[in-house]
């Protein structure tokens, strides 16, 4: 049996506000299968965007560990991680996130700036990127041109450009009206059936959760199989 | 080609913003080089002296002379190579407010001494043959409108009396930095003419210009001449022409350091303003800086766009400053002629400019790019919501 690509073991996580210890991810051991589309699903402030993050490498355990690919994350160091990051993971944000003064064209780009390729073949991905997500004919355009729906695709343009192992989607659909956000499950859900990405999405959206192979919910800190 | 296109867009993404900070440091990086102009322009006497000139008074005080006799005696002491005695002449031209230094000297030895003065042999010769010429320097005569010919006189306030003249020579400096406003005229006209009028005033010197061969003997020739007069009725000074313009700089000295720590002041606030601005540029931007963190971008990576973008936003501004200055300080030059005769942008100065526009580049960036490179992603997150 292949080794699953995400494993996470015993991963505690907790806040500090002044003197005071919030435990937010409580014992959490689980398993994602490369190729998985996985929803984390919860209510406010049960912990499921600090999993996500942990997970993506952009914050820290307090205990526990997860693996990627072989790789215990907890273990590298700032800047091992910027590296880890920018190779394995892309990222989608409830927000879009976009650098406003940048085109669709140049936001897709700028992950690449961190490879060797050349400004002709960075250039060339990016238009690839763009093109996967339907978005050829706006490659010109700044963040504040584009609707939502669209600078969220962009947002998922950016988040392929690299090829990454994992996508994490933080609310993809939060922001977005009902058509735009069946418009991005689609798009995730073909990133997962055609390319084969895995997928890790938190969502309070049960529509859009239903996109995903497997639902888990987190409830106070703590895991469970949702129904 | 893409970060620089992302680093230049940021820098001026607040249009108005980015604009006053490169005109606030533009003015301030000016009005730093105006500053340093004003005292570059009162120590210029200190900065044309030569090491190979010494000059000899009164050990009392500048204004007691010295009697004319002790040339000779000067001129017989090792080293030294030619004595011109000289003195403050002080005449007013018509009103007081006519200021320009006029001097008496020997004129013989005083173009000897003074090469810097750049004068036709013709009109040297028409000069050192008419015992009421004179000889006055380009600015003083464009000034006045002066020409070769004309006829000066002079109001004496220490030596009484009216004083004409006859214009027969105009010098030009051999260098920015040498007067070119000045009246000489023989100290035999002066001289002759006090042995008339006051005849105990006659036979003595202001000071003697002493030319020595070897600038490297300039202490030891000096104390050879003061010890010829110790224990006289007029005991002398002798020192370097450099440390004798000192003392004149060092009479204004409070106002030189007022000047000095003024223009240092200018520079910190506006090093202030440039901080604040790259301050409120990264707080606006934590989110993005988050986003680039995400996307790979290290804290070096992050902390050089802030840097860069610092620098442009400085350099912008010192670079305009650079231009501005040199034309603001000719017209300053023509008005301050009286107070300032020498006044212009030393290559010093446009240096201290940009260095002091690179400093408050990387100073102002230092505490935002360090903020910025150390967030922590997860609580920017949070933090812009």
């Amino acid at each position: 049996m292949d080794r699953p690509l995400i494993e996470i073991s015993h991963l505690s996580k907790s806040y500090r506000r002044g003197d005071q210890v919030i435990p937010v991810l409580s014992d959490i051991t689980f398993d994602i299968a490369a190729g998985e589309f996985l929803a984390l699903i919860g209510p406010s402030g049960s912990g499921k965007s600090t999993l996500l993050n942990c997970i993506a490498g952009i914050d820290s355990l307090d205990a526990g560990s997860i693996t990627v690919a072989g790789t215990d994350i907890a273990t590298l160091s700032e800047s091992e991680l910027a590296v880890w990051r920018s190779r394995h993971v892309g990222f989608i944000f409830q927000f879009y996130n976009l650098i406003p003064v940048l085109t669709a064209l140049e936001n897709v780009e700028l992950p690449l700036l961190l490879t060797s390729l050349s400004a002709a073949a960075r250039r060339d991905h990016a238009l690839a990127a763009l093109a996967a997500v339907g978005l050829s004919d706006r490659t010109d355009h700044k963040p504040n041109q584009l609707s939502g729906g669209q600078q969220q695709r962009v947002a998922i343009a950016r988040a392929i450009v690299t090829d990454p192992d994992i996508i994490v989607a933080d609310e993809p659909t939060g922001d977005l009206d009902r058509v735009s956000a069946a418009d991005v499950m689609a798009l995730l859900r073909r990133l997962n059936a055609d390319l084969g990405k895995t997928i890790v999405m938190v969502t309070h959206d049960h529509k859009a959760a239903e996109a995903a192979h497997l639902v888990r919910e987190l409830d106070k800190g703590e895991l469970r199989v949702a129904p | 080609m893409l970060l620089l296109r992302l680093i230049l867009l940021n820098a001026f993404r607040h249009r108005l913003r980015a604009v006053l900070t490169i005109v606030g440091v533009a003015v301030a990086l000016t009005a730093f080089g105006l500053l340093r102009t004003v005292l570059d322009a009162w120590h210029a006497g200190v900065e044309a002296s030569s090491a190979n000139r010494l000059v000899t008074r009164n050990a009392v005080s500048l204004t007691q002379p010295l009697p004319f006799a002790y040339k000779g005696r000067i001129r017989q002491v090792t080293g030294v190579d030619i004595v011109a005695a000289g003195g403050w002449f002080g005449g007013i031209y018509l009103d007081e407010k006519n200021f320009f230094p006029n001097f008496v000297v020997e004129a013989d030895d005083f173009f000897k001494l003074y090469p810097e003065l750049i004068v036709s042999s013709e009109e040297q010769k028409a000069f050192l043959s008419d015992r009421k010429a004179a000889i006055i320097g380009r600015k003083l005569a464009e000034r006045f409108h002066w020409r070769i010919g004309d006829t000066v006189t002079l109001r004496g306030t220490i030596y009484p009396g009216q004083w004409p003249m006859t214009i027969r020579a105009i010098y030009k400096g051999a260098r920015p930095d040498t007067d070119e406003t000045v009246l000489y005229f023989h100290y035999g006209y002066l001289d002759e003419t006090m042995k008339k009028r006051a005849p105990t005033r006659a036979g003595q010197a202001g000071f003697f210009m002493i030319g020595i061969r070897d600038a490297t003997r300039a202490a030891e020739i000096s104390k050879d001449i003061d010890a010829l007069f110790r224990n006289s009725q007029a005991e002398t000074l002798t020192e370097t022409e450099r440390a004798f313009q000192l003392g004149f700089v060092a009479m204004s000295e409070a106002i030189l350091l007022a000047i000095t720590a003024v223009s240092y002041v200018v520079i910190a606030i506006i090093l202030a303003v440039a901080a604040n601005t790259m301050a409120m540029s990264a707080r606006e931007r934590l989110g993005e800086f988050a986003v680039l963190k995400t996307l790979g971008f290290g804290a070096p990576a992050l902390a050089g766009m802030l840097l860069a973008e610092s620098l442009l936003l400085a350099l912008a501004g010192t670079a305009l400053a650079m231009a501005v200055l040199p034309p603001l300080a000719k017209g300053f030059a023509v008005g301050l002629a009286q107070y300032f005769p020498i006044f212009f942008v030393s290559p010093t100065t446009i240096m201290l400019q940009a260095a002091f526009g690179l400093a408050v580049g990387v100073l102002a960036a230092a505490v935002p790019a360090w903020r910025v490179s150390a967030v922590r992603i997860a609580d920017a997150f949070r933090r812009i919501g």
